[in-house]
């Protein structure tokens, strides 16, 4: 247990070092609130789907929590080609322990991320159903912090250098994002793009945060709960079994 | 306390290491000596857990690695070629976080801590982060954090690399002090010849990925009809200069040398 603690917060310790990065983070989700919240605000309205700026504020928050938390456990990889991974491998602590504990630590991160962008939207208008919600969200920006993490663990555990980084942002990443709930409604489309977005956990998230936030949701909160909650448990898995693999 | 019987490991179809057998006895100072991709690193390596073997058995106080892995981690401690530190973390902090994932009490932690940052003499600079630091201070640093707990065994993988003869001095001294009150079992690599003649017991010289020679100092010397370890040694390996395998773990020595200066 001590050293889940102890990795965890090392996260902790290196996020808090690097405010220039915390607020570069805050930078895209930023520009797509303002250049598409607003600029796409009119059309949306016209289509009778009521403020986009209000609809895209969860859709911003789960791409933040989806990159940074991503990252956060590809991070590995800069771990290993810096020397320090070598390090929590040989010491006599389950591989597992160290896993989970990189893992909170990269979730905390990514749900600190999350809620400074919150924070952000509601200073460019974006105005949140109820406060009694809160718990909820929280709850919500947990569950797919884990998911992401667990999932950029088990990537960053079969690459072995920072070369394949482009490759996981564009291949993965940015899929990932495009192809869930986070810009558009999930109503009305395509059959294709329907199914991709039914399978992306993603979707299940931002759902989730826009079921918690301003009570609209195209799968139901228990659904979301439910998908979010498995595929963390099936990610999670999916992550240790990696990590226990890794060879140096 | 070491006992390894017809180990190798291949890369496809690059064997790094062939069918080597050797044993260290319990309190032994052993040297495991040889040219640059000889195979040191990656004995070390299976040695510590860190990789799968591809054929030959190993064990480590009578338990295989690769079945009990995290026994075996508790009988080592380990202080890489390579960096290791968390550079984003202070010297304290990457101490403190050493000693907490080695099960070292609190207590014991902070005086231990004390004094290895003392004698290493890195206590000034404590609450600086590693990345501040220069190339030898980072080795320091990472001698230190070796020492933080008491393995059975401790294996030095090249840990003068990089170090003023100062330090290197203080090395030397703390592994002797440390095989002899608290009869630790050494196995440790280099590439100074005086170091290994200076503290070895027992060397192997490997060559190519198989051993080559083991015995006493004296027996080497004997064997190969020279007067010093370093005569014996090229004799025994040769005077050609070897290439290493190239890849990321020379991408990363090369990043670390341009980050030492």
């Amino acid at each position: 247990m001590k050293a889940i603690y102890i990795l965890w917060l090392r996260e902790m310790k290196r996020y808090f070092r690097s405010p220039a990065q915390i607020v570069a983070a805050l930078g895209q989700p930023m520009l797509y609130m303002l250049a598409l919240g607003f600029g796409l605000g009119p059309v949306f309205a016209k289509s009778g789907h009521g403020s986009y700026v209000q609809f895209l504020a969860p859709g911003v928050m789960g791409m933040t929590i989806l990159f940074s938390g991503a990252f956060s456990g590809i991070g590995l990889v800069f771990d290993r080609q810096f020397g320090f991974l070598k390090e929590t491998l040989v010491a006599p602590v389950p591989r597992i322990h160290v896993m989970i504990g990189r893992t909170l630590g990269g979730a905390t991160v990514a749900m600190l991320q999350g809620a400074l962008v919150l924070l952000a939207c509601l200073i460019v208008g974006f105005r949140p159903a109820s406060l009694a919600a809160v718990p909820a969200v929280l709850l919500t920006m947990a569950l797919i912090s884990i998911v992401f993490c667990a999932f950029g663990t088990a990537i960053g555990s079969r690459l072995e250098n920072m070369q394949a980084f482009p490759l996981v942002m564009n291949f993965l990443m940015l899929p990932l994002f495009f192809l869930s709930g986070a810009l558009y409604p999930l109503d009305g489309l395509p059959t294709a793009l329907q199914a991709v977005t039914n399978v992306n956990p993603l979707s299940y998230g931002v759902d989730g945060l826009r079921a918690t936030l301003i009570g609209v949701t195209h799968f139901g909160l228990p659904l979301d709960f439910g998908v979010l909650a498995a595929v963390a448990v099936v990610f999670l898995g999916l992550g240790a079994y990696s990590f226990s693999k890794i060879q140096l | 306390m070491i006992k390894v019987q017809n180990l190798s490991k291949s890369y496809g179809e690059l064997k790094a290491v062939k069918d080597i057998s050797f044993e260290v006895q319990p309190g032994e100072l052993f040297a495991f000596l040889g040219p640059n991709g000889a195979g040191k690193t990656t004995t070390i390596k299976m040695l510590t857990t860190l990789l799968t073997p591809t054929s030959g058995s190993i064990l480590i106080d009578g338990l295989d690695p690769s079945h009990h892995q995290n026994e075996v981690r508790h009988k080592f401690g380990i202080v890489f070629q390579d960096p290791s530190l968390d550079s984003e973390l202070t010297a304290y902090e990457n101490m403190e976080l050493h000693g907490v994932l080695y099960g070292v009490p609190r207590k014991v932690r902070a005086e231990r801590i004390e004094r290895l940052l003392k004698l290493f003499e890195l206590w000034e600079r404590r609450k600086d982060v590693a990345k501040k630091f220069s190339g030898g201070m980072r080795r320091r640093l990472e001698i230190a954090r070796g020492f933080l707990h008491t393995p059975k065994i401790l294996f030095l993988d090249e840990p003068t690399l990089g170090l003023d003869p100062q330090s290197r001095n203080q090395l030397w001294t703390h592994v002797k002090a440390q095989n002899e009150t608290e009869g630790t079992t050494v196995f440790l690599t280099t590439h100074y010849m005086d170091e290994a003649e200076r503290v070895a017991q027992r060397i192997a010289v490997i060559d190519h990925g198989a051993i080559v020679a083991q015995g006493t100092p004296a027996e080497l010397l004997a064997q190969t009809n020279t007067t010093s370890l370093e005569a014996a040694f090229l004799a025994l390996t040769g005077s050609a200069i070897r290439d290493e395998q190239g890849g990321n773990v020379e991408q990363m020595r090369q990043f670390a040398r341009a980050w030492k200066r």
